[in-house]
C-alpha cells in the first residue's frame, strides 16, 4: 500500500479550496453557501429530500439553481451572474454515486482508466491497490461486490486528479460490516488527499466519525455549520437531524485489548473500556458517545455494571420542549453531551460549573460508532 | 431467378440502413434523453408509417416528391431528371418509411442506459461525444442493432410504397419484392418460389446473426 499512497500523495499538486452558493426556490429550493478548506472533509448532513444531494449535484456541473456560485480556487465553474457555467466533463471534480454507477461493461481497471486523461494501466493498477482491489483489476462491475463496487468508484473518482472529491452516501449500500471497514479506509486515505471533500450523508453516524466539519440542511436550507460540538450546540440543527442522533464525540488511544473481549482506552477524561476494537494500542481512534447513553452523578459511583465513569464540569444546560434537557459536560478538555430528564436535573439540581460523572456501559458504544483517527478541534 | 432486382433490392437496404444509422443513434439518443412538451406527439409522428397502409404512404410520397411538389421541382432542377421513379426516389421514400423501425428500438435502446451512468460518464471528464462512443453506444448497441436488422429486412421485403413510388422499372426500381409478384401474375410459380425462399433465407440469416450477436454481448456484459 505504501508506494500505491505515495502516487496519490503525488497527484493535484495544487491544493485550492472550494467554495460553494446558491439561492433558488423552484424547481428545488435551494439556500447554501460553504467553502471548503483543501484537505478538509464536509459532510452535508440532513434527511432525505432536505436537498443535500442536489448541492453535490451543484458542484459537479449536474444541476444549475437559479442563482448559484462554484469556484475552485477562486476560478469559477458556475456563476449565473456572470454567465459562467462550466459543462460537468470541464469541472475536474471526482464524484462516487450512490449507486457507484460504474461502466458496467468495462473491467475495474477500464473504469478507472476512463477518467484518466491519458489511460494509464500502470497507474490504474496503482490506485485499485490504493483501494485494496489488488488483482481484481480485470472483474466487471457485476463480478465484485457492493463494498468492491464501492473501491472501484472511489479509485475511478482519484484517477480523475480531481480538485475537489464529492462523496454521495458512498456507503449506503454495503452492508454493515464492509461499511465499518470502509470508514477507516477512507480515514487512513484522507491523510493523502490533499483536495477538498465533500461527503453527503444522511448517517449522522457516518458524518460525526468522518467529517471535519458538518453543514446540516434542512428543506434545502443550511440551517447550520460548524464542527460536531459547534452543531451539537446549536437547537436550529438539532430540531434539523432529530434529537436521538445527538451524540458527542470523543478522542481516545487504545491502550491494551483485555483477555475478557475488551480493549481499554485512554481519553483525557479518563479510561473507556469498550468491545473490543480491532486496532493496535496506540491507535488514536474518536469515539462517538450518544447523548442519550449517558448517565450522570455527582459522586463518583461505586458498586456499578457500567464500567466507564469520565469526570468533568457541567457546561451548559439546555433545556427544551419535551419532559428532558440536555447537558453539556466538559471532561478534560472535551465535550461529552448527557440527555437526561428535566425532572433528573431538577433533582440532582444540576448547575452550571457543577462537577458530575458521566456513565457509560461499555455495551452501549456501538462497534460503528468508532473508527480511527482524532476528531478536528476548533474551527469557524 | 431475378438477379438483378435481388442485388437491387440489397443495394436499397444498404443504402437505407447506411442513412438511417446515424440518425437512429442521434434521434434515438434524443428522444430518450429528453423531455418536452411536444414529445408524445413526435413520438407519434415517428410512428405514423407503421400504422399507413404502404400504399397509402406511397401515394403521399408520390405527391410530395412528384414533378407538381416542390421538392420534385427543385430536384429536376438540380439534377435534371425527376425523383420518383428513380433509385433516389425509392430511397427517400425507403428512409422516411423506415422512420420508425430506426428510431424506436434505438430509443428504448439508450433509455436503458441509466442516468448516472451518463453522469459518471460526464464526471470522468468524458466530452459528450466521448460519452457516446466509449459508454452510451456499448451499452444501447441491442437496441440500435435491432433497428438496423428491421430497417434491412423490412426495405428488402416493401412492396406497395416501392411500387407506388418506383413503378417496375427493371434494374431500376423493380425490386426483388416486386419481380416476385410478377412471376406470379405470369403464372412462373416455380421462378416466385426460388426468390421467395432466397428472401426467405437471407431475412433468417440476418436475424440469427443479430441474434447470435446480441447474445454475445450480452454474456459479455452479465
Amino acid at each position: 500500500m505504501a508506494p500505491a499512497v505515495m502516487a496519490l500523495d503525488a497527484m493535484a499538486p495544487e491544493a485550492m479550496a472550494l467554495e460553494a452558493m446558491a439561492q433558488a426556490t423552484a424547481p428545488i429550493p435551494l439556500d447554501f453557501a460553504f467553502r471548503v478548506e483543501p484537505g478538509e472533509l464536509l459532510a452535508l448532513v440532513g434527511h432525505s429530500g432536505s436537498g443535500k444531494t442536489t448541492v453535490l449535484r451543484t458542484i459537479a456541473g449536474l444541476w444549475r439553481p437559479t442563482v448559484a456560485r462554484v469556484s475552485i480556487g477562486g476560478r469559477g465553474w458556475l456563476d449565473t451572474a456572470k454567465g459562467v457555467d462550466l459543462a460537468a466533463h470541464r469541472r475536474r471534480v471526482g464524484v462516487v454515486f450512490q449507486n457507484y454507477a460504474l461502466f458496467p461493461h468495462l473491467s475495474a481497471a477500464r473504469n478507472v482508466m476512463a477518467a484518466m486523461d491519458t489511460p494509464d494501466p500502470a497507474g490504474a493498477a496503482r490506485l485499485l491497490d490504493l483501494v485494496n482491489l489488488h488483482g481484481l483489476g480485470d472483474r466487471r462491475p457485476a463480478q465484485l461486490s457492493g463494498g468492491q463496487q464501492q473501491r472501484v468508484a472511489l479509485a475511478r473518482a482519484l484517477a480523475r486528479q480531481p480538485d475537489a472529491l464529492l462523496l454521495d452516501e458512498p456507503f449506503s449500500a454495503v452492508d454493515r460490516a464492509t461499511r465499518e471497514k470502509l470508514y477507516s479506509e477512507i480515514l487512513a486515505l484522507r491523510a493523502h488527499l490533499k483536495m477538498p471533500v465533500v461527503l453527503v450523508t444522511h448517517d449522522m453516524n457516518e458524518a460525526q466519525l468522518l467529517a471535519d466539519r458538518l453543514v446540516v440542511m434542512d428543506k434545502g436550507r443550511m440551517v447550520c455549520t460548524g464542527t460536531t460540538a459547534q452543531v451539537m450546540a446549536d437547537p436550529t440543527a438539532l430540531r434539523a437531524m432529530g434529537i436521538r442522533e445527538v451524540a458527542a464525540l470523543l478522542p481516545a488511544t487504545v491502550v491494551s485489548h483485555l483477555p475478557d473481549g475488551l480493549t481499554l482506552l485512554e481519553t483525557p477524561a479518563g479510561a473507556l473500556f469498550l468491545p473490543l476494537l480491532e486496532a493496535a494500542p496506540g491507535t488514536v481512534v474518536r469515539v462517538r458517545i450518544m447523548a442519550h447513553d449517558v448517565i450522570l452523578s455527582r459522586a463518583r459511583p461505586e458498586g456499578l455494571s457500567a464500567q466507564n465513569i469520565l469526570a468533568g464540569r457541567i457546561t451548559r444546560i439546555v433545556a427544551g420542549q419535551g419532559p428532558a434537557v440536555m447537558v453539556h459536560i466538559d471532561a478534560g478538555g472535551h465535550e461529552i453531551l448527557a440527555r437526561i430528564t428535566r425532572r433528573a436535573a431538577e433533582t440532582m439540581g444540576l448547575q452550571v460549573a457543577d462537577q458530575v460523572h458521566a456513565i457509560l456501559k461499555s455495551m452501549s458504544v456501538a462497534r460503528d460508532h468508532i473508527a480511527a483517527g482524532a476528531p478536528a478541534q476548533g474551527g469557524d | 431467378m431475378d438477379w438483378t432486382a435481388l442485388f437491387l433490392s440489397l443495394r436499397l437496404a444498404g443504402w437505407t440502413v447506411a442513412i438511417l444509422l446515424p440518425l437512429s443513434i442521434l434521434s434515438g439518443r434524443w428522444l430518450a434523453y429528453h423531455r418536452f412538451r411536444a414529445k408524445g406527439l413526435v413520438e407519434a409522428m415517428v410512428m405514423l408509417p407503421l400504422v399507413l397502409p404502404p400504399t397509402v404512404f406511397g401515394f403521399y410520397m408520390l405527391l410530395a416528391f412528384g414533378r407538381n411538389s416542390p421538392v420534385g421541382d427543385m430536384w429536376l432542377r438540380l439534377f435534371g431528371h425527376q425523383l420518383v421513379f428513380t433509385f433516389e426516389g425509392l430511397l427517400v421514400a425507403s428512409v422516411i418509411f423506415n422512420l420508425p423501425f430506426a428510431i424506436q428500438p434505438s430509443q428504448r435502446g439508450f433509455e436503458a442506459v441509466p442516468v448516472e451512468v451518463r453522469e459518471a460518464a460526464a464526471c470522468c471528464g468524458l466530452s459528450p461525444w466521448r460519452s457516446l462512443w466509449k459508454i452510451e453506444l456499448p451499452l444501447a448497441w441491442p437496441g440500435v442493432l435491432t433497428a438496423m436488422v428491421l430497417v434491412f429486412s423490412h426495405t428488402l421485403g416493401e412492396f406497395g410504397v416501392i411500387l407506388m413510388m418506383g413503378g417496375s422499372i427493371p434494374g431500376v426500381t423493380k425490386t426483388i419484392a416486386i419481380s416476385i409478384y410478377d412471376r406470379v401474375q405470369g403464372f412462373d410459380m416455380q421462378g416466385a418460389a426460388i426468390m421467395s425462399a432466397t428472401l426467405v433465407a437471407i431475412s433468417l440469416a440476418t436475424i440469427t446473426a443479430t441474434f447470435m450477436l446480441s447474445a454475445r454481448i450480452g454474456r459479455r456484459l452479465g
